[in-house]
C-alpha cells in the first residue's frame, strides 16, 4: 500500500472513531436516582457485583420503558440487569441455548415456544416465592400457561387484549342503540342498524388485509367465538389439535361468524362488498366508523394506536370499544389475548431476585405507570393505565371469574396457524371455498 | 457483554469481528498464494491452477452444489423425513390448488418474455435516432431500478379497489369511473388478476429488454441496411429481413433471461395477494409449503419442478452461446 493511500483513509477513520467514542461516552446508561426509597426491595436481599441478562423481543421505546422499571430494583439490590433486545429472539433462542450460551432470563412472547423451550430441557423451574407471587397476583389460566406436568416454571409479565369490538359513543347516542349484553342482542342490533343501510353504510366494517399474512384477523373471530360458543375446555383441545376445525363446536363458531361477515346487508361498510374485506388492509379495517359508514369492528385493543392523531379513544370520546358479547348473560367473561413469560435458563439467587421481582404487583405498577402496556396482574392499579382503553383492559383481566385464553393461532402449530387458518379465511370470505372445504382444508393442512 | 445503554460498544463488537474476520482471511489467502508461489519447480502448474481454483470450486460445492442434491433428494421424502417415493409428485398433479398454481406459472412464461420483448423491441425501433433519445430510454427503464417487492406494493395502490360511490384511491379504478364504468377488484376475481400481476413484471422487463435491444440495433452495420434499402425494400421488411437477423443473438439473451427472472417470479405475487385468490406460482408456493407449512418435502418437489422447467432454457442458452462462438 502505498503511504499516500495510507494517510487518505487512515486520518478519516480516526476521526471517525474518535466521533464513535465520545458518541459512546455520551449515551451512557442513566444512573439510579439517588432519592430511591428502598423498602419496596429489602425483601429481594442485596448483592454485590451480580449481573443477570435479560433477552427479549421487546425494542426500541418499550425497551427503554422496561429498563427504566427496574432501575430502582438495580440500585436497591446491587444486581446489574443486561437487557439485550433484538426482534429475531425468538429464533435465536433456539440457537444460543442449543449452544450453551442461553440467557439468565428470557422474557417469552408467547405459550409455544415457552412450552417448546420447557420440553427441550432447558427452562429452570421457577422458584418457590415465584409461584408464590403468581398464586396470589394472577389467574389460575395465567398460571397453567407456565406449567408443565404440574411442574411451574414461568410466570406471566404483560398481556394485550383482543375481541374488543369499535364503535363510536355519538352514533350510538343520535341513533339510540344500546351496547349489547349477549351475542343475540348483537345480532339484534346489527339487524336494526341494517336498516339504515345506504350505497356506503352498512353496520360492520372488517379488514382482513396484512401481506402475506392476509387473513388473520379472521381468526380472532373465529377465537372468540369458539371460546364463548364451546368454552374453554373445548378450546383448548382446539388448539391443541385434539378437536379438528372438522366438528360441530368449530363449524358453529364459524356459522356464527358467517351471519356478520358473508352477508353483504351487514358488510362492508365504508369499502363496498363481503370480498372487499380481503381487499381492505386491517389498519383501516375500522377507519369508516369516523366517517360514519359503519358501526362496528372487531379488532384487538392495539387498533387504538390506529386512529388518527386526535381521536379521543374514550367511552364519551370519538371511538370507543366493547368486548365481543358473551353468549347468554350468565356466562363468565371470557376474553382472548397475548402476554409474555418470563423464563429462567440458568440457578442463581440474583436470577431469582429478578424473576421474583417481575411477577410482583410492585413492577406491573412500575412498568405500567410508564405508559403503553398492561398485566393481568391483581395487584395492579387500573387507575395507573395510561389510557382508558388500557384502564378497562385490566378491569377485565383482573375479573374474579374472567376466563382467559391465548390468541388460539399462536399456539397452533405454524402449518395451521400462520398458514393455513388465515388462508382459509380468505378463501372462506371470497367464497372459493364453502365453510366445509375450508374446516377440511385447514384439517388436511395439519403436520 | 456490552455494558447497558452503550450502543456503541455492541457495534465496536460486532465490526472488530468483522475486522478481525477479513484480516485473517487476507492472511490465509496471503499465506496460500506465497506457498504457492515458492512451490518445487516441478509441478508447481498444477498446484498453482488447484491452488486458485479450490476456492471457487469449496464455495460452489458447498453453496450450490450440496443444497441442489439434497433438494433433489428431500422431494422423495415426507415431512419426517422418511423416503416415500413419488408421492410428492402424485400430490402436486391431483391438488387442485397446486395444478392451478403450475398453469399459472406457464401463463406467467408465455406471457411475459413475449410481452416485455415485443414491446421493449418496438420502443427500440421507434425511438432509435429520435431526438431526446436518451430521455425516453430512462423512462421506460426506470422500473428496473424499483425493486420487486416495490414495484408489487406501487402496483398494489393502481389496482386497489372501492365499492361504488365510494372515492378510489387506485388510479385505474378512478380512470374506470370517470369513464362510466363499475370499479373492479383486480387482485381477487381470478383468472384475471393473474394477468394484472403479470402486467407488474413486463412494467419491470421491458426496460431491461429495451435497452439490450437497443444496443443491438445499433450495432447492425449501416452498410447492410444501405443495400437492402437501394434493393427497393421498405421499412417492414428491412426490419424482418436485416435488422431482427442482426439482432438475434441478443434476442435469445433477452428472452432467456427473462424467462429465467419469470419462472423465478415470487416477491410480486407475494407482496400483492401472498397467493391467495388463485394467484399462486410455483416459486410461491413452494416458499409456502417448505416455510410456512413444514412440508419440507412438498416444498423441495416443487423446487425440483421449477429446476426441470429451468433447465431447457438454459441449455438452449449454453448452445446458441456455443454456436456464436464458432461462427465468429
Amino acid at each position: 500500500m502505498s503511504s499516500t493511500l495510507h494517510r487518505r483513509w487512515i486520518l478519516p477513520a480516526a476521526a471517525a472513531s474518535f466521533a464513535l467514542v465520545l458518541a459512546g461516552c455520551a449515551g451512557g446508561g442513566s444512573g439510579p436516582s439517588a432519592d430511591v426509597d428502598c423498602a419496596d426491595y429489602e425483601q429481594y436481599g442485596t448483592f454485590e457485583n451480580e449481573s443477570v441478562e435479560i433477552y427479549a423481543t421487546i425494542i426500541d421505546v418499550e425497551a427503554d420503558q422496561i429498563v427504566e422499571s427496574w432501575a430502582d430494583f438495580e440500585a436497591c439490590t446491587g444486581i446489574t440487569i443486561d437487557y439485550v433486545g433484538t426482534q429475531e429472539a425468538e429464533t435465536q433462542i433456539n440457537v444460543r441455548a442449543a449452544a450453551g450460551d442461553a440467557p439468565d432470563i428470557m422474557i417469552v412472547p408467547q405459550p409455544g415456544l415457552l412450552q417448546r423451550l420447557i420440553a427441550d430441557g432447558y427452562v429452570v423451574p421457577a422458584a418457590q416465592s415465584v409461584e408464590d407471587n403468581v398464586d396470589e397476583f394472577w389467574s389460575e389460566s395465567w398460571k397453567g400457561y407456565g406449567t408443565v406436568d404440574g411442574t411451574f416454571y414461568a410466570a406471566p409479565l404483560m398481556a394485550s387484549v383482543k375481541g374488543w369490538v369499535w364503535y363510536s359513543p355519538a352514533d350510538f347516542e343520535a341513533n339510540g342503540y344500546e351496547v349489547p349484553e349477549t351475542w343475540d342482542d348483537l345480532m339484534a342490533l346489527t339487524e336494526d342498524m341494517a336498516a339504515n343501510n345506504t350505497a356506503t353504510y352498512k353496520p360492520w366494517c372488517v379488514g382482513f388485509g396484512s401481506g402475506d399474512a392476509t387473513g388473520w384477523p379472521g381468526t380472532d373471530w373465529i377465537e372468540d367465538l369458539v371460546l364463548r360458543t364451546a368454552g374453554p375446555e373445548a378450546y383448548d383441545q382446539w388448539v391443541a389439535g385434539e378437536l379438528k376445525f372438522d366438528s360441530p363446536e368449530i363449524r358453529e363458531a364459524f356459522d356464527l361468524a358467517g351471519e356478520i361477515l358473508l352477508n353483504p346487508d351487514y358488510v362492508n361498510g365504508g369499502f363496498g362488498g363481503v370480498d372487499s374485506i380481503v381487499s381492505t388492509t386491517f389498519n383501516d379495517g375500522g377507519l369508516p366508523i369516523l366517517d360514519g359508514n359503519c358501526s362496528l369492528h372487531h379488532q384487538a385493543s392495539f387498533y387504538e394506536a390506529q386512529w388518527p392523531e386526535g381521536t379521543v379513544v374514550a367511552p364519551d370520546g370519538d371511538v370507543w370499544a366493547f368486548i365481543t358479547p358473551k353468549m347468554s348473560a350468565d356466562d363468565p367473561e371470557s376474553v382472548t389475548g397475548g402476554g409474555e413469560f418470563v423464563a429462567a435458563f440458568t440457578e442463581s439467587d440474583a436470577v431469582t431476585a429478578v424473576q421474583t421481582y417481575l411477577s410482583s404487583d410492585t413492577w406491573a405498577n412500575n412498568r405500567v405507570a410508564l405508559g403503553g402496556v398492561i398485566s393481568a396482574n391483581k395487584g395492579l392499579d387500573p387507575e395507573l393505565a395510561g389510557s382508558e382503553l388500557g384502564k378497562a383492559s385490566i378491569e377485565i383481566l383482573q375479573g374474579e371469574d374472567t376466563v382467559f385464553r391465548f390468541d388460539g393461532s399462536d399456539l397452533m402449530p405454524a402449518a395451521v396457524g400462520t398458514s393455513s387458518f388465515w388462508t382459509g379465511m380468505v378463501d372462506w370470505i371470497v367464497g372459493t371455498r364453502n365453510t366445509d372445504e375450508v374446516l377440511t382444508f385447514i384439517d388436511s393442512t395439519y403436520p | 457483554m456490552a455494558a447497558r445503554g452503550d450502543f456503541w460498544g455492541g457495534l465496536w463488537e460486532k465490526f472488530g469481528i468483522l475486522i478481525i474476520g477479513l484480516a485473517a482471511f487476507a492472511a490465509v489467502i496471503g499465506l496460500i498464494l506465497f506457498l504457492v508461489d515458492k512451490a518445487p519447480k516441478r509441478g508447481r502448474d498444477v498446484l498453482q491452477l488447484v491452488a486458485f481454483v479450490a476456492p471457487a470450486l469449496i464455495l460452489l460445492g458447498v453453496g450450490l452444489i450440496y443444497p441442489a442434491v439434497r433438494t433433489a433428494y428431500l422431494a422423495f421424502t415426507n415431512r419426517t423425513g422418511e423416503f416415500i417415493g413419488l408421492d410428492n409428485f402424485v400430490w402436486m398433479f391431483t391438488q387442485p390448488q397446486i395444478i392451478t398454481t403450475l398453469i399459472n406459472t406457464l401463463v406467467w412464461v408465455a406471457l411475459v418474455p413475449t410481452l416485455s420483448t415485443a414491446i421493449g423491441l418496438a420502443y427500440a425501433v421507434f425511438i432509435d435516432r429520435s431526438r431526446g433519445e436518451k430521455v425516453l430510454k430512462a423512462l421506460v427503464f426506470m422500473p428496473m431500478a424499483i425493486s420487486f417487492v416495490g414495484a408489487g406494493i406501487i402496483w398494489r395502490f393502481v389496482y386497489e379497489y372501492r365499492a361504488e360511490g365510494f372515492e378510489q384511491i387506485g388510479i385505474l379504478n378512478q380512470i374506470i369511473v370517470w369513464v362510466g364504468g363499475e370499479p373492479q377488484q383486480f387482485l381477487i376475481n381470478s383468472p384475471w388478476n393473474t394477468l394484472f400481476l403479470i402486467i407488474v413484471m413486463i412494467w419491470i422487463q421491458t426496460g431491461f429488454a429495451m435497452v439490450l435491444l437497443s444496443a443491438a440495433i445499433k450495432g447492425v452495420p449501416t452498410e447492410i441496411i444501405e443495400a437492402s434499402r437501394l434493393d427497393g425494400a421498405n421499412g417492414w421488411q428491412q426490419f424482418v429481413n436485416v435488422t431482427i437477423p442482426g439482432i438475434r443473438p441478443t434476442l435469445v439473451v433477452v428472452v432467456t433471461t427473462i424467462s429465467i427472472a419469470t419462472l423465478k417470479v415470487f416477491d410480486i405475487v407475494r407482496t400483492m395477494t401472498g397467493g391467495n385468490y388463485d394467484t399462486s406460482v410455483i416459486a410461491n408456493e413452494m416458499y409456502t409449503q417448505a416455510f410456512n407449512r413444514g412440508e419440507y418435502g412438498q416444498g423441495s418437489a416443487l423446487a425440483l419442478v421449477l429446476f426441470i422447467m429451468v433447465l431447457p432454457i438454459v441449455i438452449y442458452n449454453v448452445r446458441v452461446m456455443r454456436k456464436q462462438r464458432e461462427i465468429r
